[in-house]
């Protein structure tokens, strides 16, 4: 079925792009990018339908990559149903984003390079999914780190930006650290890095009581997951990663690259099945974050931080989703959420585009003037709050009830969750489209080739849900216990109203209610705004260490005093030696002979005296 | 014992003392056609005792070698006075004592 197809039509673009963009016009670049993504996105639905009902796993062999000993790796892709879900979400919401960049990036400087490395991560992306062992999705995962911080860094003159790249690059890297350990393990372990196998071994396994070579892999490949998808501890990198362009922001840092991780989880999910300690890290983890970062949301500014903490937050339910066991619903999440989440960056992003502002204190009474914005960004926002018969209602309900049968108390934190998200999300719609303007003069609606996607993601926001994701998924995945239970459920949906009414008594119906209540809480509130001074503990704990010791330790002792002190010395000495022997070249040619003789009577001399000895 | 009865040794020690005169004048003249002179004479001491060495032995491979020699002083001879000449040209003086120049 020639899967390799679909990312060769990105890589292609990206060379092309990135070749001869520089010179090409803007209509060619264009053409290549989002005809790449098109190319792409149709060859998906054309191998979804040849494939369909796509039951079984579709493996493809095309060649051999690394083969070294027993070892054989090769490039192999395969489609399944999870990985045609993702595929769908990437170069769908991928297109979409592609489209709207044109608009956003018509103004900005280096307009080849932004479609080019969006092109690569489209690559990297789709490789990430397709690939059928874990060295290629590790490419994959890889790339796609490499393209976020190509990403974030696209503004690589302000210095906060290129900060932002190397923090999200260097945080990942902590993460993948343990991803790879985690890979050798699964070698170790099955013998094996292609899924079928390692998967078939896996389920065969007894389910592990305590902490078994299964849990081990589960961990460390949850720390990999952390790292990509912003989970405590290693969420720190995707505020900061806000600096890049907005389009990368909804593509990279909501949709898709952030949720590899969580499909890593659900593609491992037989490990997972029969490690139930990993299990229970990983929802304890998507817990802590979502709820962390969900308090975090409630308090700031930047348009874009709040987007970015309510990412962090709505990866952590999936990953509190896959934590108790219901990895369709999971996904089923990563589904809605790309809708939504891409579509909240995006209208942020008209926003911006249309004040130069992303603080929102700055905003207000933007309703008349952004219509289009205004509309698709509050059904963004009933969405995340879980409105009923909306695309997050039903994603995040199934997590809950599937938390409400693991534990009730993650249900409750979750659903106090949902109430934050609902809060924090129309605090923002709040706040930049009601009340009175404050501080912009001019502002004008986004050309349509941005309000269009807009529009789309609109209206797969509202409907998305119906497409019965984790039903379609329920074959690849075990069983998740858990039925409907209307009380439970009307308890979420509750919570979100809450969450939107609050919202509203705080921001439109009593303006300046917030500040005096930020007021009379004090030190907690700069507790949160500061995001808990995890950056600063960061700083504290691990950077300063590192640096210190960098320069005190590495880089004034071993570096000065021993490498090149050792290298100094040592041509010190060369030198010394050259000063003596210098005298031998008086330019006096009777005197070279004379040594010439010498050293000829000398080795004679020896020879004689060495052969006579013997 | 060579056929003209003259002894191997003789032929040795003439050689030697022939080196060891051109050894000598080459360390000890200043003048660059002579010390150039005593190259050719230390070229034929070595010679000398190839040549007494093969008859001696009844060997061709001394002899081989004495051509390699002759050769080797032909081309030696024809390098070294271009330079000479060249040193002459540029200096006026054929003194070894003058030409320093690529000392430092």
């Amino acid at each position: 079925m020639h899967l390799w197809l679909i990312p060769a039509f990105p890589l292609a673009g990206f060379l092309l792009n990135g070749i001869f963009g520089r010179r090409a016009s803007k209509t060619f670049v264009n053409a290549v990018a989002v005809g790449a993504v098109l190319a792409s996105f149709l060859w998906t639905l054309k191998t979804l339908g040849a494939l369909w009902p796509l039951e079984a796993l579709h493996l493809e062999r095309y060649f051999t990559w690394i083969q070294a000993g027993d070892v054989r790796i090769g490039f192999d892709l395969a489609m399944d149903r999870l990985s045609a879900v993702m595929l769908l979400v990437i170069t769908g919401v991928g297109l979409l984003i592609h489209i709207y960049s044109i608009g956003y990036m018509a103004h900005e400087g280096g307009y080849y390079r932004f479609f080019a490395y969006l092109n690569l991560f489209m690559f990297f992306m789709i490789t990430l999914v397709l690939a059928a062992n874990f060295l290629l999705l590790f490419v994959g995962w890889e790339g796609v780190g490499l393209c976020s911080y190509l990403l974030i860094g696209f503004w690589f003159l302000r210095s906060s930006a290129t900060n932002a790249a190397n923090k999200a690059f260097i945080v990942n890297r902590v993460g993948d650290f343990g991803f790879s350990i985690g890979i050798y393990l699964i070698y170790l372990h099955f013998g094996s890095l292609d899924f079928p196998e390692v998967f078939q071994a896996a389920s065969r396994q007894p389910v592990e009581a305590g902490l078994g070579p299964l849990t081990l892999i589960g961990l460390l490949l949850a720390v990999g997951a952390t790292g990509k998808s912003a989970q405590i501890p290693l969420y720190v990198w995707l505020p900061d990663a806000m600096e890049g362009p907005t389009p990368v922001s909804a593509l990279i840092h909501a949709a898709t690259m952030v949720t590899a991780g969580v499909y890593m989880v659900a593609r491992c999910s037989a490990i997972y099945t029969h490690a139930p300690l990993a299990m229970e890290a990983v929802a304890l983890i998507g817990l802590a974050t979502a709820f962390l970062a969900a308090t975090i949301g409630l308090t700031q500014f930047d348009i874009k931080k709040v987007f970015a903490y309510s990412t962090i937050s709505q990866l952590g339910y999936m990953f509190l989703g896959a934590g108790v066991g219901a990895f369709g619903a999971s996904i089923y999440h990563l589904w809605t959420h790309a809708f939504f989440k891409a579509l909240l960056f995006l209208g942020a992003g008209s926003l911006i585009h249309a004040l130069g502002e992303q603080d929102l204190r700055k905003m207000g009474g933007l309703r008349a003037k952004t219509p289009i914005t205004f509309w698709t960004l509050l059904a963004a926002a009933v969405s995340i709050s879980g409105v009923p018969f909306t695309a997050g209602f039903f994603s995040k309900d199934e997590i809950l009830l599937a938390a409400y049968h693991h534990a009730p108390w993650m249900y409750w934190m979750g659903t106090l969750t949902a109430a934050l998200t609902a809060f924090y999300v129309f605090r923002a719609i709040f706040l930049a489209f009601f009340g009175e303007p404050r501080g912009w003069s001019h502002a004008h609606e986004s050309p349509p080739v941005m309000t269009v996607p807009l529009a789309l993601l609109a209206v797969l926001s509202l409907i998305g849900g119906f497409a019965p994701v984790s039903r379609w998924l329920a074959p690849s995945f075990p069983a998740a216990q858990g039925h409907h239970e209307t009380v439970l459920v009307a308890i979420s949906v509750g919570a979100g109203l809450a969450g939107i009414a609050l919202a509203w008594w705080f921001y439109v119906a009593r303006p300046g209610l917030a500040e005096r209540v930020a007021a009379r809480l004090g030190a907690f509130y700069r507790l949160v705004y500061n995001k808990y001074f995890v950056d600063e503990i960061y700083r504290a704990a691990l950077v300063q260490p590192v640096i210190t010791s960098s320069q005190q330790m590495l880089w004034r002792k071993v570096d000065v005093g021993w490498i090149d002190g050792a290298v100094n010395g040592l041509a010190a000495r060369a030198c010394a030696a050259g000063d003596l022997l210098r005298r031998l070249q008086s330019g006096n040619l009777r005197s070279y002979a004379a040594w010439v003789l010498l050293g000829a009577l000398g080795l004679l001399l020896t020879i004689g005296v060495a052969g006579g000895a013997r | 014992m060579s056929a003209a009865g003259v002894p191997l040794s003789w032929y040795l020690v003439l050689a030697a003392l022939l080196f060891t005169l051109g050894a000598a004048g080459f360390i000890f003249r200043r003048n660059i056609i002579t010390m150039f002179m005593c190259i050719e004479l230390m070229l034929n001491a070595v010679n000398l005792t190839f040549v007494a060495l093969a008859y001696h032995l009844r060997q061709v491979d001394g002899l081989v070698l004495a051509f390699f020699v002759m050769v080797v002083a032909a081309a030696e001879a024809a390098v070294g006075l271009a330079i000479i000449l060249t040193v002459f040209r540029n200096r006026a003086s054929v003194q070894i004592d003058e030409v320093q120049a690529l000392k430092d």
